[in-house]
């Protein structure tokens, strides 16, 4: 009897381990931060930056002594919800003219954003299209699984727009709430296509193959950038801006499929 | 079994009063001795109720009430709802007949291992449910070690349909049946059943007739468990089910969505889910409370 109180308590134990070890790990970082005068950058970007600012937040350590940059990368609009409500930052990168609206309506920007990258929708599918996809018009046989994103986030309107205009309609399997979903339900082999951005069939490194479409720049997504407001870091914030508008920052995105700002 | 064995067997006086504590689990005249709750006690237990409750304030605070009806009564939030309630009573439905003979296998079972089974139900419970999904995709999806097989001789596909929404459930929610279920037939240790079984009751006739009605409260106080965290099951159902209006989007998932383009939304069916909890709670209160005694 008394195993099996003590297997209750170990089952028990585990399961706070399991709640304590998350916040455990997430406290633990800001200790080590009291070295001396580490200036911290924090820069919120959307989750499609991930190569590419990650590369050159290196570049930026490399060229800044003491600056220690602090990535965050998620949805686009979970960070302007997070911005909105007083997430401290430096800079925000979205993935689309609207979430950063969010940001700039609320009067959080210290400057107008600047579009510095475009990113267009692609077709991904099974590695070596069984199905011999070719076209957008391709998506919408009968036979065939297609994942889309929903239209409420930034790559699902971008799909719908291309939809309109080409008036071809497709009949997806499931809408997903974000880009990395959908080209998820691809690489695991359920869906026989999905539409998500150039960017991302590049990131998935031959796990899904692109098909690229000419219809796709008419939904051609911008991507702004912002120095925020109530920046901690406002100076080394500009700067970071400048090396992502730059011709290095500009290499780099172009080397992660994105298109060239305005 | 000896009565040593029970802990309440040698205790005092103070202990007569439920000398047979699991005699009738659902006597309410069933009297236990106070003793006061020291003061310090206080400060922490507000500090969790704050925890709890608040931020359910802060949902109702920020709500658009003017707004309510218009944004509960879109064709997607009806469709999420009617599908959130639908499959949540499936998927408890199949808790029930399949982890209720689980449960007692676990209970009165004398099978080497038991303690390792025990530790693998347990497994939902500990799993981020988004890892649940992953590996029900990977086991059940079109290329995964089953689905593979389903999908090649049956043409059987099971992500993107309802039916993976409501494996999704079960899966996450079977432990809380289980463990629920597994407690109230251990405080009976079994003992109704050898009675009954030296007056020339068979297995499944003491099983029916005694363990059952005994472990009544157990058994629905595990099934609301287990319905409400049907209800809420967002992780293993984006990631094994997809996500399509009125296939296979629960409202936790609409609520995901909602939220990038219009918060209110999202907040009005947050308030809908919390209503729906508050209610299957309300209904089930009495039993569960004494089936987690």
């Amino acid at each position: 009897m008394k195993t099996r109180r003590a297997l209750a308590v170990a089952g028990l134990t585990l399961l706070l381990a399991g709640c304590g070890g998350g916040s455990g790990g997430s406290s633990a970082p800001p200790a080590p931060s009291s070295a001396p005068e580490a200036r911290r950058l924090t820069v919120l970007a959307a989750a499609s930056l991930t190569e590419a600012f990650t590369g050159l937040a290196q570049r930026f350590e490399g060229d800044h002594p003491g600056v220690d940059i602090r990535l965050n990368f998620a949805g686009s609009s979970d960070l302007a919800q997070q911005i909105v409500n007083g997430a401290p930052a430096d800079v925000f990168a979205a993935a689309s003219d609207a979430t950063m609206k969010t940001v700039t309506d609320a009067g959080l920007t210290a400057e107008a954003p600047q579009i510095f990258a475009k990113n267009v929708l692609q077709i991904a599918t099974v590695p070596g299209n069984p199905k011999g996809i070719a076209t957008f018009a391709d998506l919408a046989k009968p036979d065939l699984n297609i994942v889309v994103c929903a239209p409420q986030v930034p790559c699902g309107a971008a799909a719908e727009k291309i939809e309109k205009a080409t008036g071809v309609t497709l009949t997806p399997v499931s809408e997903e709430a974000d880009v990395k979903s959908t080209l998820g339900k691809v690489i695991s082999g359920d869906a026989d296509a999905g539409l998500v951005y150039v960017t991302d069939v590049s990131s998935a490194k031959g796990d899904v193959q692109g098909v690229s479409f000419p219809e796709a720049d008419q939904a051609a997504t911008n991507y702004p950038i912002a120095v925020l407001k109530d920046a901690p870091q406002a100076e080394l914030a500009q700067q970071f801006v400048d090396l992502v508008t730059g011709e290095a920052g500009q290499n780099e995105l172009q080397a992660a499929g994105f298109g060239p700002g305005t | 079994m000896t009565r040593g064995d029970r802990p309440g067997a040698v205790g005092g006086k103070e202990r007569s009063p439920r000398r047979l504590p699991v005699a009738n689990p659902r006597n309410p005249a069933r009297r236990v001795t106070t003793v006061g709750v020291p003061r310090l006690l206080w400060i922490p237990a507000a500090a969790a109720l704050a925890l709890v409750a608040l931020p359910v304030v802060g949902l109702v605070l920020r709500a658009d009430w003017p707004r309510m009806p218009e944004l509960l009564t879109s064709d997607s939030a009806l469709d999420a709802l009617r599908l959130s309630l639908v499959t949540a009573a499936i998927s408890t439905l199949l808790c029930v007949v399949l982890g209720g003979p689980l449960a007692v296998v676990l209970a009165r079972g004398r099978v080497p291992g038991l303690r390792v089974l025990r530790s693998l139900v347990l497994l939902p419970l500990v799993l981020p449910p988004v890892v649940g999904g992953l590996a029900l995709l990977y086991l059940l999806g079109r290329t995964g070690l089953v689905g593979s097989e389903l999908n090649a001789w049956f043409g059987v596909t099971i992500p993107f349909t309802t039916t993976a929404v409501v494996l999704a459930q079960t899966f996450v929610a079977m432990p809380f049946l289980v463990v629920s279920l597994e407690g109230a037939l251990r405080t009976g240790r079994g003992r109704y059943e050898a009675i009954a079984a030296t007056l020339g009751a068979a297995p499944g006739y003491a099983l029916r007739r005694v363990t059952v009605p005994l472990v009544l409260p157990g058994l629905a106080s595990g099934s609301v468990l287990a319905f409400a965290r049907c209800l809420g099951e967002f992780g293993a159902t984006t990631a094994f089910a997809g996500s399509l209006q009125g296939t296979t989007r629960t409202l936790p998932l609409l609520v995901y969505l909602e939220r990038e383009s219009d918060v209110d939304g999202a907040i009005a069916l947050s308030l809908l889910l919390v209503v729906v909890a508050v209610l299957v709670i309300a209904v089930a209160r009495p039993r569960t409370a004494e089936g987690l005694s």
